[in-house]
């Protein structure tokens, strides 16, 4: 085969060997349509909402929405603990809880309200995950009970074992 | 003498010798001499009697199925489920491995992990829009992604929970199935992500996706977008058929070789992200906790492991004689390169023979030929991967990790074949 041909020959077939295009199906989304998909909060509290919430508020939700599984004063029940565990992610008997082992409070108000309760997920409002949130953190210790939490107050929060992580996964 | 009985009897004999202590043959002595044995079975429990008249052969059988069954005397092949006490929706449930041959898991016993349940969606309501840093968000159809480049590829699912019981410091009573049942294999076909990704136009910064399911619990995981333009697929059909509702459907991601929980069921979103979004799922759980207490974060691969399917924990064998050792390799990493089985708790191997197809990051089966002399044996496996990655001993694995580590045990699995023809969960 000449040379030229060869050539023109892989000329054509690049585009089927080298990359696979579609058939250009996607329906374009509008911002506002997009935000009413995007519920979920970066680690550093990106796409937190409006509302706000306290410890004492947090636990009168906790009690007619958590409980039941998690026990008294997220002591863990049917369902895990929630509080406690400080001081022992390092020994043989580690006990993994939102105060001892999670590194992102922003992901507590991600979580609680995309997955609980576990019955009804979705059925609260912005204002009682922000106050489960904060009787959570304040069961740990990690806000006083004064604390309001909002999107501005949940940003601040620093958790204990924020930096107990290391990455496996390397580019 | 037949052919057959001549090999049979040249095994049985002991004059095809033994490539590793206490009866292990050469992989290919069956080939070789021509002999045939059942894995499980000995060669001398067949009956020459004639055929009964058996009422099956008797009478007219039922016309063609709309939607096939499996025979009824197999219906006692089922997975185990684990059911919580309230979240009931929050179990799992396990693949019977010593029930099964060959390397497709069928759908119906494929493994099944969800954190609310399996949702029932219907197909024609099913969004999935992918946004974020991308140039142009955009939300497809079932229909419209049917219609694009589809790949099919042969590809193993392990939840990195999956063998956590050999984690236990006595061995628990298992099974193939309780103990490595959280493992699985499909033909997957779907879309490969990175069609739809350069439709909508990645931005620089977009590093990592989100990638959340529709179900009750939302699932989120991070995905590194490297390993997205790599491999990962939008997969529609699970061995040929639509998923099964409880491993997706009508749409999931398949992350190859990669943890289960991250190839995320139920799939409705994709954002493109600059960093990982430290889901729950990615914090909280799927982490693995050292002795020194930090823990190992985005751990996705799965490790070089295998696991001998039969015979295996809870079985028994039926008499000395000859058996077929049949086990399961897999690794995250591509292709199993080499299994290796012992049947003296690890102090000889001899190799075993990889049946075709032998494919990357799918379950690879290996036999190798068993004199079982009736007296007691501890049978292992060993896998070794293309990149050179050996299947670790549990005791090494766990001096090296801990026993908080929770995830990705690879550990070489012990059954201990008894004197008394049961086989159990060992440790070696």
């Amino acid at each position: 085969m000449h040379m030229r041909k060869l050539l023109a020959l892989l000329l054509l077939m690049c585009p089927f060997a080298f990359a696979q295009e579609g058939p250009g199906l996607g329906v374009p989304a509008s911002p506002e349509e997009v935000a009413g998909w995007d519920i979920s909060i970066g680690p550093d509290g990106e796409n937190l909402p409006l509302g706000s919430g306290t410890p004492a508020q947090g636990a009168s939700v906790y009690a007619t929405q958590c409980l039941v599984c998690h026990g008294p004063n997220g002591e863990g029940g049917l369902e895990p603990k929630l509080v406690g565990g400080h001081g022992t992610i390092d020994t043989p008997n580690a006990v993994k809880t939102v105060g001892s082992y999670w590194p992102y409070a922003a992901t507590v108000f991600d979580y609680i309200r995309r997955s609980m309760p576990f019955q009804l997920p979705g059925s609260l409002t912005d204002n009682e995950v922000y106050a489960l949130t904060a009787y959570l953190l304040e069961l740990n210790g990690i806000i006083d009970e004064d604390t309001v939490l909002n999107a501005y107050s949940l940003r601040a929060v620093e958790m204990p074992n924020r930096d107990g992580f290391v990455w496996a996964w390397q580019e | 003498m037949s052919k057959t009985d001549k090999s049979k009897d040249l095994i049985e004999s002991g004059q095809v010798e033994e490539v590793a202590a206490n009866g292990l043959l050469h992989r290919r002595a069956f080939l070789k001499t021509g002999a045939i044995v059942a894995s499980g079975t000995t060669i001398l429990s067949a009956t020459a009697a004639p055929p009964e008249v058996d009422i099956w052969s008797t009478t007219a059988g039922r016309p063609p199925e709309a939607y096939g069954n499996r025979s009824e005397f197999e219906s006692d092949v089922i997975r185990d489920a684990f059911t919580p006490t309230i979240s009931v929706g929050a179990g799992a449930s396990r693949t019977p491995h010593g029930s099964l041959e060959g390397i497709i898991t069928p759908s119906a016993l494929h493994f099944e992990r969800h954190h609310n349940g399996i949702p029932n969606i219907d197909p024609d309501q099913h969004r999935l829009l992918i946004h974020g840093l991308v140039d142009q968000p955009l939300v497809f159809d079932l229909e419209s992604l049917s219609r694009y480049p589809l790949v099919s590829r042969i590809q193993f699912l392990e939840c990195s929970g999956n063998s956590r019981s050999l984690d236990a410091d006595q061995p628990v009573a298992g099974s193939a199935q309780t103990i490595h049942g959280l493992l699985s294999c499909s033909e997957w076909t779907g879309v490969p992500l990175s069609i739809l990704l350069d439709e909508a136009g990645i931005q620089t910064e977009g590093k990592w996706i989100l990638a959340e399911g529709a179900d009750s619990s939302l699932m989120t995981r991070s995905v590194p977008m490297s390993k997205v333009m790599d491999d990962a697929i939008i997969a529609l059909y699970q061995n040929g058929e639509r998923l099964r509702p409880g491993n997706g459907y009508p749409m999931r991601l398949f992350l190859p070789g990669w943890e289960g929980n991250a190839s995320v069921k139920w799939l409705r979103r994709i954002k493109v992200t600059e960093g990982p979004t430290m889901t729950r799922d990615e914090t909280s759980k799927y982490t693995d906790l050292q002795p020194d207490g930090t823990a190992q974060i985005f751990s996705f691969q799965m490790g070089v492991k295998s696991i001998i399917t039969s015979p295996s924990g809870e079985q028994s064998m039926r008499g000395p004689g000859l058996y077929q050792i049949s086990g399961l390799a897999w690794t995250g990493a591509g292709r199993i390169s080499r299994v290796e089985v012992s049947a003296d708790g690890g102090r000889t191997w001899g190799e075993a023979e990889l049946t075709e197809p032998a494919l990357p990051k799918a379950l690879t089966r290996f036999r190798m030929p068993w004199r079982w002399n009736g007296g007691p044996a501890l049978i292992q496996s060993r896998a070794y991967d293309e990149t050179g990655a050996v299947q670790p001993t549990r005791t090494s694995l766990l001096s090296e990790r801990g026993k908080q580590y929770n995830y990705h045990n690879h550990a070489i699995q012990t059954w201990q074949v008894s004197s008394t023809r049961e086989v159990s969960n060992a440790y070696a």
